[in-house]
């Protein structure tokens, strides 16, 4: 046996020795990258011309989330020639700091959405969310009837935004005082497509003095 | 101790029944929701059907329900070979089987109903996430309390692996899942944007490498010796492979973000250590495959044999794809398409599933108190419909990727783009219907398995099984390389 082989011995031959030089070389790489991006996020948040969610559009987040588009779309135009063609400006840190989760995506079976704000009417992302294939006949997206009767809870609204208020995004008294009246009658469809026509908004950033 | 102990194999029955129902289960749900990538009318308009909700209970269902389910199975099978001993805390062993079980059948009815984080591999809610940590400290304590009243000094290869899929798992469970509750259903994360993706990927690929790698890697360094009857080809090796393996993969995380808003600097320490990774993972694979030596006549006769054989080929071809999809250039044309579902299956299906299915029938009998499996035939064709249906989805996944990542790059000679981006989908559904078909074979075979596990249990449902004596006197305690594992 090789002389390295009697350091081995001791552990092999200890199972709490074994489970701790584990853990000890588990944890190396984790920390060594997370650990920067923590320090680097507080500057981020300090000097980015993004807004936090208003109520309606955190709604519309959620549903987003719990409907599972990021499995099919994702929110992040990389920093290469064919993507900044099709899709707009590569997208940067400073964009995402109030996705609490990221949407950034793995897959995309659709196409991204990260700058989709704008770029159609209310009107048609309603038409195309309750039935994709009137719009787009090849499309296998799914369709959404359900969002369009489906009430926005706006108790349960406001409690969110109180959630990730005390996370840290910055939200006003009197924002949080509004929300109930600006949710309001309003669905599902509607927060959703509100969500969905802020993606991007290169203009509200660029009119931040910041 | 008594002359009269025996191995506690009641818990690994439960766990083995429960394998083969959430197998069948998670790939069926794998076949619906290719389907509905090929026939999106498949969705039927319905919120709980909807492609969007089901592909996670997809994905948990064949990681954490099936191979979650085998891995804890045969990790209690192999510490009580390896160690000479009954499993410690068997009560505790009871809970940990009904807990797990109870997580799966919460997330997986859950997760449709629109109750998710929307990390991927991270779906299920905070509560079930607050049961999965009960569950998996439990499930340590377990383990490595069978270890300590081990009667064999070394502790064997399998088991470093089991031990290291345990310890990463939690801790990175734990990481990845603090959140800030609103209420019983919905969570926020505390990360946001960027630090959130480098925590979930950090997450998500280390899900692959020590879940869906070290844990089956464990029940390998166990049952491919076993198979084969002979002992693992160079245990020293093994040693390197496994602090290598361990050390590296936790890196790697951010190959999964190129090109994204994460730092450059990270992203190339990514790439490096994916290319580094290269060397323990062939290791394993050439470990493995090696152990065969000299028995390849009789791998040709054992199905069970030549699961594990392809498994490992898989695992080999696996990991050589992923190191050259970390690789910037490469990642460019390959992210975001069907080539990282092929890499995916054909780590999943290749390697995961054939070392588990070739694991759980060398281990079925014995745990069964049957001299053999069943039905022969039914391993064969079992064998030869995993592995056809394999072929099918990897092939028409990777030609669907790549069709697709050089569709959305293709510029004419005046630099502007030539496609829209709905040819690319276009030009890749007929794929789908291949993988959906490759995917109906696959579920073909796992009912066969699940069909023949049945028949080989008669003894059990009858309740004729005869606990097996752990072998006392202790073999000679300097053993070393350790023993190969004692013949059951
Ligand atoms: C099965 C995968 C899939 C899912 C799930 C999915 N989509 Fe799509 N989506 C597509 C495809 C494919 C297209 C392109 C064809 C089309 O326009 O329908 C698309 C297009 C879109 C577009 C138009 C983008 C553009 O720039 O033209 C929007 C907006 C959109 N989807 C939103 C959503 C939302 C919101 C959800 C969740 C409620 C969702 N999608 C879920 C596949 C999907
Ligand atoms: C019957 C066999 C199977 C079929 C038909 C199947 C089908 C699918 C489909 C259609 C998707 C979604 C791909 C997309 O979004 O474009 C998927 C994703 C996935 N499947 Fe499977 N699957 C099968 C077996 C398995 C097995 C055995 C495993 C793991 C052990 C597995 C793990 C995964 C994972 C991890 C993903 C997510 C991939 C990603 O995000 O890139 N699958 N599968
Ligand atoms: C040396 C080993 C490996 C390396 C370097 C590696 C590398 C990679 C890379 C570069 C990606 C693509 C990320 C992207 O572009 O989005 C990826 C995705 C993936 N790999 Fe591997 N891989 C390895 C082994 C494996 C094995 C053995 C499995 C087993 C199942 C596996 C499962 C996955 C999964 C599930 C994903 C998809 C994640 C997602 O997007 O949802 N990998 N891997």
């Amino acid at each position: 046996m090789a002389k390295g082989y009697k350091y081995f011995e001791a552990i092999e031959k200890h199972a709490g020795k074994l489970a701790i030089f584990t853990a000890i070389m588990v944890s190396i790489g984790g920390l060594a990258e997370i650990t920067p991006l923590f320090v680097e996020a507080h500057s981020i948040t300090a000097s980015a011309g993004v807004k936090p969610y208003d109520p309606l559009r955190l709604a519309g987040k959620d549903i987003y989330v719990r409907e599972g588009c990021y499995l099919c779309h994702t929110q992040m135009i990389r920093s290469l020639r064919a993507e900044t063609q099709r899709y707009g400006a590569y997208s940067v840190s400073s964009e995402s700091v109030y996705d609490r989760p990221h949407q950034w995506g793995s897959k995309r079976t659709g196409p991204d959405l990260a700058r989709l704000g704008g770029k159609y009417s209310d009107e048609w992302q309603r038409l195309h969310l309750l039935d994709p294939r009137a719009v787009v006949p090849q499309s296998n997206m799914p369709a959404y009837p359900w969002l369009a009767d489906e009430p926005i809870d706006s108790k349960d609204s406001v409690a969110r935004v109180r959630a990730v208020q005390l996370l840290g995004d910055p939200y006003s008294a009197e924002k949080i005082a509004a929300a109930p009246a600006a949710l309001e009658g309003m669905t599902a469809m509607d927060a959703l497509v509100a969500y969905l026509q802020g993606l991007g908004l290169p203009a509200e950033v660029a009119e931040d003095p910041t | 101790m008594p002359q009269t102990e025996t191995y506690n194999d009641q818990v690994v029955r439960l766990f083995l029944l429960a394998a083969a129902i959430w197998g069948v289960l998670g790939m069926a749900i794998g076949v619906f929701v290719a389907a509905q990538l090929a026939w999106p009318a498949l969705n039927f308009d319905t919120p709980w059907l909807t492609f969007g909700r089901l592909r996670p209970d997809h994905t948990f269902g064949v990681i954490f329900a099936f191979g979650g389910s085998a891995l804890m199975g045969t990790c209690y099978y192999v510490a009580q070979r390896t160690g000479h001993t009954r499993l410690a805390l068997p009560r505790l062993a009871n809970f940990t089987f009904w807990g797990w079980q109870l997580i799966c059948v919460l997330a997986m009815v859950t997760m449709p109903l629109g109750l998710t984080q929307s990390k991927e591999y991270a779906e299920p809610e905070w509560l079930i996430d607050l049961l999965v940590a009960v569950v998996w400290v439990s499930f340590g304590v377990v383990f490595f309390a069978t270890l300590a009243r081990r009667r064999i000094k070394h502790i064997y290869v399998a088991n470093w692996y089991y031990g290291a899929f345990i310890i990463a798992v939690g801790l990175l469970h734990i990481v990845n899942n603090i959140v800030m509750p609103v209420s019983l259903t919905k969570s926020y994360p505390v990360y946001s944007g960027t630090v959130d993706a480098m925590v979930q990927w950090w997450y998500g690929h280390n899900a692959v490498a020590f879940f869906l790698t070290a844990g089956f890697l464990g029940m390998m360094y166990y049952f491919v010796p076993r198979q084969a009857q002979q002992p693992l080809w160079s245990y020293r090796f093994s040693i390197v492979n496994f602090w290598a393996l361990i050390s590296v993969y936790m890196w790697a995380g951010s190959h999964h973000l190129m090109y994204t808003a994460l730092p450059d600097w990270v992203q190339s320490v990514g790439m490096a250590f994916s290319i580094l990774l290269l060397m323990p993972s062939w290791g394993s694979a050439a470990n493995g495959l090696l152990t065969f030596n000299g028995a390849w006549k009789r791998v040709a006769s054992d199905p069970a044999a030549k699961f594990m054989v392809i498994a490992l080929v898989f695992y080999a071809a696996a990991t050589t794809e992923g190191s050259l999809m970390a690789v910037k250039t490469v990642n460019s044309l390959s992210h975001y398409t069907d080539w990282t579902v092929a890499h995916v299956h054909s780590g999943a299906i290749g390697w995961v599933a054939m070392i588990t299915i070739g694991s759980l029938y060398a281990m079925a009998p014995r745990a069964l108190g049957r001299p053999a499996m069943h039905s022969r035939r039914g391993m064969e064709w079992h064998f030869w419909l995993h592995v056809t249906g394999l072929v099918m989805y990897v092939a028409s996944m990777w030609t669907a990727g790549v069709t697709a990542g050089l569709m959305w790059r293709a510029t004419d000679s005046s630099g502007t783009l030539i496609h829209p981006f709905i040819d690319s989908l276009i030009a890749v559904r007929p794929f789908y219907l291949i993988r959906f078909l490759g995917g109906l074979l696959i579920v073909a075979g796992m009912v066969v398995m699940a069909w023949n596990l049945w028949h080989t249990a008669a003894d059990a449902r009858a309740r004729l099984i005869k606990p097996i004596p752990v072998p006392i006197p202790e073999p000679e305690p300097r053993q070393m390389p350790a023993p190969v594992p004692a013949r059951a």
